[in-house]
């Protein structure tokens, strides 16, 4: 990626205002249960879905987050310890080659990232993995 | 605000029914609504990328929604078969309604 000296300096100013603001209270399982249960129409059982991500993230600010569910038309990823924890979903087609997704992600904090699938056939899978947050991003 | 560019990582070539990888990234702040400005205090408005949808030939390949929670400059990554040559078409949506897109041809034999 190419990135101009503005672009740079704009970045690092950023990165500095999101240290020096206090963050809100993180999200409650309640609201996470909740995402999910919107999602998926119930709780899913765990198991069927990879979620790939790195065990520490010295930077919360980007944190890279791959998904896979084998079959799946879409999956949601959720963030249980932002003060939102919705992050994003994925959704699949039949040019998709497989059911994998990667993006970059914000975590405020050290906390469960959440992988929910929905599958073609409507059934529902979910996966947790804890990812450590050294410094905090401004997620949310 | 910086220049909004997308760029993508797309295959010139490909072989029928083969997974290529398509990667793309846009510079966008993708201001969460969260952020306080550190001069007057007051919240930054929301200002994200909120949809991502790349069609093939017209029809749509993949798709994502985003929320605040997604990095500043949205990268995202994902694979696709295809069956014949054409244009992947790739369009970011963002919160004020203006759509940024790029199109990029690929050749399938």
């Amino acid at each position: 990626m190419q990135m101009t000296r503005r672009d740079l300096f704009a970045l690092a100013a950023g990165l500095a205002a999101a240290g020096l603001i206090s963050l809100p209270a993180d999200a409650s399982t309640d609201a996470v249960e909740a995402a999910i249960k919107e999602f998926a129409g119930g709780m899913p059982e765990t198991g069927g879905v990879d979620i790939g991500a790195p065990e520490i993230a010295e930077n919360g600010n980007t944190v890279p987050i791959e998904v896979f569910a084998d079959g799946a038309a879409s999956i949601m990823i959720l963030a249980a310890g932002n003060p939102n924890p919705g992050v994003g979903t994925f959704h699949f087609t039949e040019m998709s080659a497989e059911s994998r997704a990667s993006t970059r992600i914000r975590l405020a904090k050290t906390q469960d990232v959440v992988a929910v699938a929905k599958m073609a056939d409507g059934s529902t899978k979910m996966a947790r993995r804890e990812v450590k947050v050294t410094i905090g991003g401004c997620g949310g | 605000m910086a220049n909004i560019k997308p760029r993508v990582k797309v295959p010139k070539k490909a072989k029928a029914g083969e997974a290529i990888v398509i990667k793309t990234l846009i510079s966008h702040p993708m201001e969460s609504g969260q952020r306080k400005d550190s001069k007057t205090g007051k919240l930054i408005p929301r200002k994200i990328i909120n949809k991502f949808v790349a069609t093939y030939n017209g029809k749509e390949a993949f798709s994502m929604d985003l929320l605040p929670a997604i990095a500043a400059n949205p990268y995202i990554e994902f694979s696709v078969k295809l069956s014949e040559s054409g244009t992947m078409r790739f369009e970011w949506t963002d919160d004020d309604g203006s759509v940024y897109d790029i199109e990029n041809k690929i050749t399938v034999a």
